[in-house]
């Protein structure tokens, strides 16, 4: 080994913190988890496992209810950002500086960091400003303006990554546009799609601020559900909607991770058999 | 315009096809710009119309709204009742400059401390063997992907006065009596760090991560000492990472509501916070209106920074 290697050896101080950093990370959940299984009321005095608050959690109709809006706006909106943002996506990408285009792409990337209250509070003016009944759908809609933002984002970056020859050879054998875009295109950055979606998906799942500006009478998401109950004390039967929560996003995740790894794993080998053989 | 149209470059025949279904192309773009238009944009000028109204016992509860049915001079009307007299409100009421001041430096604070944790962690991860680094972005993103709300909540159950930090610190002996943690801004603090932390380790890891190791393989070899090199050329070069995870970090932090409502006491004074009372329990809507107006003017020139950088690296945006 030389002396380059040293230069970029692992050290024990690196190793130190990224394992600090990680146990500051997951900590917290873990924590919340396990006193999800405690028998006591008392959510920081360990009483015995139990899964009582699991049990509980059946009969509160008020949550279950918000947990199935919440899963509705966040399955209805996701799926219009991910066609939304999409679109934006290709528009960043491939349509060069068009007129507005610096507008367009403010609008784009302003609320990836804007506060949830300026956009909770300007859209819940819109909708009142055009006498739009608050509700159900001026969640979706809330939902789908902020979340095709991030959907665009990361679309954007598979689309600048991509091979155009592809693309281009469709065209030249007379292929429309089209047809090219949803045979060619849209297989190539279906990754970055489903990313895209999932990720509009838990962005609506988990939003607090925006939701309750832009709700009406009736509906009532699960993240307001559990900030109004926090606010009157921590109880077991919160950490138990929380660890289905983490449990749920968890196994998404990481099948959704672990599918596209096997597939680009595959695709490769695919490739270097082709390699070979021409 | 004809003469402009003549000296436009040959169009390459590729663009052909592309030229043909020039109104498919049209549409790709109209749809999310229009749609954007009208529920991004639009809703901020009505945000600042209504700053400048009056709050009335009505529905809506301001006055006045414009009523086109009355036409220009409907128009006219509603734009002599306008009035500046939130504003001067926002100047005159010693709370409401506290309250933007301690966001600004709540802000810069917690964007300190989450580099200063943050950088540590991006580039351990960095100088990992190249075996472990996906792992290791990946739990370092999945929190990122679990709920705010959640991760919030779960520090109100370690901090608070018979909570597991103070257990734990008593068994220990490094204290004798639990300490007051929960409802003080060291709870926003550690609020702040631990849900923002992701946003500045994966820029700062995607920048440490490109950096050529022969750079620092070069100057080991003309005797320059690790730790110097790392001041010369890894933070020198890191410094895209470090000001993308700056954005990231300060810009939502500066109008943040979750963590101070719920980590924070009654003296944690931050401006989305200000903005939630006025509108929901005051129900005050210009005035929260004028509050929205001033805070997206003091974060304007970071927005503007961010979305240009973010724009210019083409879809580099490390998130």
């Amino acid at each position: 080994m030389g002396d380059g290697v040293v230069t970029r050896r692992f050290s024990w101080f690196n190793g130190v913190s990224v394992a600090l950093g990680l146990a500051f990370l997951y900590l917290p959940i873990l924590l919340l988890v396990i006193y999800s299984f405690n028998e006591s009321r008392l959510v920081t005095v360990w009483a015995g496992f139990s899964t009582k608050w699991y049990g509980e959690l059946l009969h509160n109709q008020a949550l279950l209810d918000a947990a199935w809006v919440t899963l509705r706006v966040a399955f209805v909106s996701a799926s219009a950002a991910t066609i939304l943002g999409t679109l934006a996506a290709i528009t960043l990408v491939r349509f060069g500086r068009f007129f507005g285009h610096t507008l367009f792409s403010g609008m784009i990337y302003a609320p990836l960091v804007m506060p949830d209250v300026i956009i909770g509070l300007s859209l819940l003016l819109l909708f009142v400003a055009v006498d739009f009944t608050r509700g159900f759908w001026t969640i979706i809609l809330a939902h789908i303006t902020f979340s095709l933002c991030f959907v665009a984002v990361v679309v954007q970056s598979r689309l600048v990554t991509f091979d155009r020859s592809l693309e281009e050879a469709a065209l030249d054998l007379g292929c429309p546009p089209a047809k090219t875009f949803f045979l060619i295109t849209l297989p190539l950055i279906a990754p970055a799609v489903v990313a895209g979606w999932m990720l509009a998906f838990t962005l609506s799942l988990d939003d607090l601020v925006i939701a309750s500006f832009t709700t009406g009478p009736g509906a009532t998401t699960l993240p307001m559900k559990i900030y109004s109950q926090v606010r009157l004390g921590v109880t077991p039967e919160i950490n138990a909607v929380s660890t289905i929560m983490i449990g749920i996003v968890a196994v998404g995740v990481l099948s959704a991770s672990l599918i596209t790894k096997r597939r680009e794993a595959s695709r490769l080998r695919a490739e270097r058999l082709a390699a070979r053989d021409a | 315009m004809a003469q402009a149209a003549a000296n436009a470059p040959v169009i390459p025949s590729t663009a052909a096809p592309a030229r043909r279904s020039s109104r498919a192309r049209w549409l790709v773009v109209a749809v999310p710009y229009v749609w954007l238009a009208i529920l991004f944009l639009v809703p901020f000028l009505i945000v600042i119309k209504i700053s400048f109204s009056v709050t009335a016992v009505a529905q809506p509860p301001y006055t006045p709204t414009i009523d086109l049915s009355h036409g220009i001079e409907g128009l006219i009307d509603a734009f002599r009742q306008f009035t500046i007299d939130n504003y001067v409100w926002l100047t005159e009421d010693a709370l409401y400059i506290r309250a933007y001041l301690s966001s600004l430096v709540i802000a810069v604070v917690s964007t300190g401390l989450v580099l200063l944790v943050g950088y540590p962690i991006a580039y351990g991860m960095a100088r990992a063997s190249k075996a472990w680094q996906p792992t290791l972005l990946m739990l370092v993103i999945l929190p990122f992907w679990t709920s705010f709300l959640i991760r919030v909540y779960s520090w109100i159950g370690i901090l608070k006065k018979e909570g597991l930090l103070n257990q734990f610190l008593l068994w220990v002996g490094v204290i004798h009596e639990p300490l007051t943690i929960l409802n003080t801004n060291w709870a926003v603090y550690i609020g702040i760090v631990y849900s923002y932390l992701p946003f500045m380790v994966l820029p700062l890891y995607a920048a440490l991560e490109r950096l050529d190791p022969t750079l620092l393989e070069a100057a080991a070899d003309l005797g320059c000492r690790p730790v110097s090199a790392f001041w010369r050329i890894t933070f020198p070069l890191s410094l895209p990472g470090v000001i993308a995870g700056c954005f990231l970090v300060f810009i939502p932090v500066t109008g943040e509501f979750v963590i101070p409502d719920l980590l924070g006491g009654s003296d944690t004074l931050m401006i989305g916070k200000t903005l939630w009372t006025e509108f929901f329990k005051n129900r005050d809507w210009p005035l929260a209106s004028a509050v929205a107006v001033i805070l997206l003017l003091i974060l304007v020139v970071p927005i503007v920074i961010f979305q240009n950088r973010a724009a210019r690296s083409e879809g580099g945006m490390p998130v």
